[in-house]
């Protein structure tokens, strides 16, 4: 990690806890993107109008300045099963990085913090065994 | 007002995700690889989230409104129960998959990729599994 990218790192950090700081001031909401996202299709068409917003506010800075990606799930069957599975989870989870990470974590949530760990670990644990497993 | 408030959020958030690196799954990745070429920027960035986001929260639950008054119910933040861990499991060994999590996962629907909307694709359709179960559960 060079000087630059810890500026960065912790400039968006900042950025990212502003933002659901202004969610939480303003509409008295959580910035959980799986909550916000997994709750459009069920709420009634009012209550999806801030859900809608938070969302496009989400996707236009990528959108405008260009996201820099240099990796991508290896094909299509990966990148479905990566899906299915962080969809099913965050469901019965209530929750993934920023509702559970960001938010809980800054609620001092003993919930979010378990929920946290857990994720982190099985993560750290797949990736070791994609990266360095038996082949 | 709430459409502007949220979107504002959203946009400061969407900025973060994007400074930070985050979008980029090998930098998330480089993070959960603790024995290869270990990137920490994830750390830094979740680490500058709470700090800034925990404020707010010491406000809003001391009060139980929010800044402009009106009540908020924050989420229960004790009970621990098996669907909590082992959702989370799951939403890692994905997370892990992919490096790829639902905010990231909107914003780099941007990039017009085929891979990413198929992972998003994913990503609603196990939320809408889930839903349904527990709704046919439920009645």
């Amino acid at each position: 990690m060079t000087s630059n990218e810890a500026w960065h790192a912790l400039a968006g950090g900042a950025l990212i806890g502003a933002g659901s700081a202004a969610l939480l001031l303003l509409n008295g909401r959580i910035a959980g993107v799986s909550g916000i996202l997994g709750n459009l299709v069920q709420a009634t068409f009012g209550e999806q109008a801030w859900r809608l917003a938070f969302l496009l506010g989400l996707f236009l800075p990528a959108l405008v300045f260009g996201a820099e990606v240099t990796l991508l799930p290896r094909n299509w069957a990966w990148a479905a099963v990566a899906g299915l599975l962080v969809g099913v989870g965050t469901q019965l989870g209530s929750g993934c990085t920023s509702g559970h990470g960001v938010c809980g974590l800054a609620n001092l949530s003993t919930r979010s913090l378990v929920a946290t760990l857990s994720f982190m670990a099985s993560a750290v644990v797949t990736v070791f065994v994609v990266n360095h497993g038996a082949p | 007002m709430k459409f502007l408030t949220a979107l504002l959020a959203g946009l400061l958030f969407g900025s973060g995700l994007l400074i930070s690196g985050m979008l980029d799954p090998a930098n998330v990745l480089g993070f959960l690889d603790f024995f290869g070429a270990w990137r920490p920027q994830l750390a830094l960035v979740l680490g500058g989230a709470v700090i800034v986001a925990a404020p707010a929260f010491l406000y809003v639950r001391s009060r139980g409104r929010n800044a402009l008054g009106e009540a908020v119910d924050l989420p229960d933040r004790r009970r621990i129960d098996l669907a909590l861990v082992g959702g989370a499991v799951v939403f890692g060994v994905g997370w892990g998959l992919a490096g790829i999590c639902p905010g990231p996962g909107i914003a780099l629907l941007s990039t017009g990729q085929p891979l990413v909307f198929a992972f998003m694709g994913a990503v609603v359709a196990g939320m809408a599994i889930v839903f349904l179960l527990r709704r046919a559960r439920a009645d």
